[in-house]
């Protein structure tokens, strides 16, 4: 279907992001000792996180402000189900369908009532701050689905360890979650690169340029964004599921506005409209937090004031973001890099073509 | 019968309130299209200034009325010029700088206040219906609420500033050709805007907690209300502050606060699938 062309600047990028990946799955568990390990595996949870947000918004052009609410549905239904069921094969497949489900029935709303951009915003994060205040509020005995109780802001510990399909009691060693979680994280990856070229891939890049125009092609707008919208919600619960693997446990923080807000920044920091770019946003952000963490300021610095400033720099200075802007930097100065010049001249076009809104 | 009453004067809290938590936002984001996502850490500066000052000994109505309305004015008018003014037009982008902007107001407040609840006593005392102790301020805040859009209303209808401001909100390019300097428009415009989120921020302290970041509580609510007020931003921000409050009230009063904030935005989410201009894009059409 694709004849992989060596020569093209996009396939060169593909090969390189894949045989990086592949080689962190592979030196994974040698070159970090095992309490790394395990923050990798939040890390990647993360990232997947930001995939999901980097898909939906820079190539369908949905701006969901709560996409932390399909990571926490992804979450609470793995660690609902796995506590019932004892086993987890059915649960991570729970933890992807029922918030793509959500995402559809949300979607059907808001795509068919044509909400426009902003009103999809503040709709999206209207729904995970109700979630998040609901399942604080869950504390009480009455509040149980089967034999888990839900526990309100305590949050639900001691989550079985998934096992491999088929063995009850084969668990998953903290190697193995580490391999089960970076071949996700590469799956989905490589997943969405392929989705995006194909005619549907490429029908969702179209509305995002021109919706008036996709439309006067005959597509239905509605149904394209509503799939790009459940696509994005099942890779957000399937980054639930891995986060509920690195400690076992699950809370509301899950849908706090805290990090809806900053799955945003990780897109918006990597740069909208690329892939690569969201992951190394939230690693770096995540690194950023932690150090602020530890750090023993004089007192009044905090994380917000950290953020905030940030995001404002970010927004006035490199509305681009990390990864184009570092493309662009790539090419003016390492001469190695250039592809041959109508190549640029078309991915400039396109990039300018995409604008930023 | 006692409980008929309360449960009316209830209703009428939750309606001013929720009209009060609008106010500022339906010029900002109703009349401006600008989307202001510190509209929650303007009110929290509101509240904020009140407690301040009324704890150094001013004077409770001072404070709320004259103190906080111009404190944050002058904070929304100097982020206007320093941050906002960049982004008109561009809806997405200013999302996400006054999103910024909200997380920044937070963590200079944290590091100056610290990350502690504060709060005053509402003035004025009690009052009893039958078995029933009630606060005389929130009666007092249903009759404030309502002048203040008496106010808003004459002001933008009667006057020739009001005149100007729709007229730029309509058309800035016709506006500009007739003389008028409309970036001081929108200064002035986001700054009256800035000015009633701090009153509604200062009115609110006394029957409130004060963190923070107890602006994520009032963001969310106060955009969905004005959004399902549709294009209409004043008459649709009361009319859906109405329909709301009476809503949230009624089933908070029969079950819990969190439910009530459930069916508010199951409801507003219907509305919009209904009618996707808002309340104010069907009904009330020529209102402002």
């Amino acid at each position: 279907m694709f004849a992989i062309n060596f020569k093209d600047w996009n396939t060169r990028g593909l090969i390189f992001v894949g045989a990086l990946m592949l080689a962190l799955l592979f030196a994974g568990p040698e070159i970090f000792d095992l309490f790394t390990l395990l923050k990798v595996i939040l890390f990647i949870s993360m990232a997947m996180l930001a995939l999901s947000l980097a898909f939906i918004w820079g190539f369908g052009g949905i701006l969901c402000f709560g996409q932390s609410v399909f990571f926490g549905i992804g979450g609470y239904v793995y660690a609902i189900a796995v506590i019932n069921m004892g086993e987890s094969t059915v649960p991570i497949l729970l933890a992807i369908f029922v918030p793509a489900a959500f995402a559809m029935l949300l979607g059907y709303f808001m795509f068919y009532g044509r909400l426009s951009d902003i009103y999809l915003a503040v709709v999206t994060l209207a729904v995970t701050l109700i979630f998040y205040a609901f399942m604080r509020s869950t504390s009480g005995p009455e509040y149980h689905i089967g034999n888990a109780r839900l526990m309100g802001f305590n949050g639900i510990s001691a989550i079985p360890d998934p096992n491999w399909p088929g063995f009850p009691d084969a668990f998953l060693w903290p190697d193995d979650k580490f391999y089960v979680a970076m071949s996700l994280l590469i799956l989905v990856y490589f997943g969405l690169r392929f989705l995006l070229r194909t005619h549907f891939g490429r029908v969702i890049v179209a509305i995002k340029e021109n919706e008036t125009r996709a439309e006067l092609l005959g597509y239905d707008v509605r149904f394209y964004k509503m799939m790009a919208f459940t696509i994005g919600g099942g890779i957000a619960g399937l980054a639930g599921f891995l986060i509920v693997t690195f400690n076992n446990f699950v809370n509301p923080d899950k849908f706090a506005l805290a990090l809806a807000a900053q799955i945003i920044m990780w897109v918006l920091i990597g740069g909208v409209g690329t892939l690569i770019g969201p992951m190394l946003g939230s690693l770096a952000l995540l690194m950023l937090n932690n150090w602020l963490g530890t750090q023993n300021f004089v007192g009044w610095i905090n994380t917000y004031l950290v953020f905030g400033a940030i995001i404002i720099i970010f927004v006035l200075a490199v509305p681009q973001g990390i990864q184009p802007t570092a493309q662009l930097l790539a090419l003016r100065f390492l001469p190695w890099t250039r592809p041959p010049p109508e190549d640029v001249q078309a991915a400039v076009g396109a990039r300018e073509g995409a604008g930023n809104d | 019968m006692d409980t008929v009453a309360l449960l009316i004067i209830e209703v009428l809290n939750g309606i001013s309130s929720l009209a009060l938590t609008c106010a500022g936002l339906a010029i900002i984001f109703g009349m401006m299209r600008v989307i202001n996502f510190a509209h929650g850490e303007f009110m929290m500066l509101g509240g904020y200034t009140t407690v301040v000052a009324t704890n150094a000994g001013v004077n409770i109505w001072i404070s709320m009325l004259i103190l906080s309305p111009l404190v944050v004015g002058i904070i929304g008018i100097l982020s206007e010029r320093l941050l906002i003014r960049f982004f008109y037009g561009r809806m997405v982008d200013t999302l996400i700088a006054t999103w910024g902007l909200s997380l920044l107001l937070i963590g200079i407040v944290t590091a100056i206040f610290g990350n502690y609840i504060t709060g005053v006593s509402a003035p004025m005392g009690n009052f009893s219906i039958g078995i029933y102790h009630l606060s005389t301020y929130r009666l007092v805040l249903i009759g404030l609420t309502v002048l203040l859009f008496i106010g808003i209303y004459i002001v933008f209808t009667r006057t020739r500033l009001g005149l100007i401001a729709r007229g730029t909100m309509q058309n800035a390019q016709q506006a500009s050709v007739l003389g008028i300097s409309t970036p001081r428009v929108y200064m002035v415009t986001f700054g009256i805007g800035a000015a009633l989120t701090g009153l509604a921020g200062g009115l609110l302290a006394p029957i409130s907690q004060i963190i923070p970041t107890v602006g994520f509580t009032y963001v969310a609510q106060a955009f969905i209300t004005v959004i399902t007020g549709g294009t209409g931003a004043i008459t649709g921000t009361i009319v859906a502050s109405g329909v709301f409050g009476t809503v949230r009230q009624l089933v908070t009063y029969q079950t819990t606060p969190i439910i009530g904030g459930v069916v508010l935005l199951i409801i507003a989410v219907l509305v919009l699938r209904l009618l996707p201009q808002g309340i104010t894009g069907k009904i009330f059409r020529r209102s402002l």
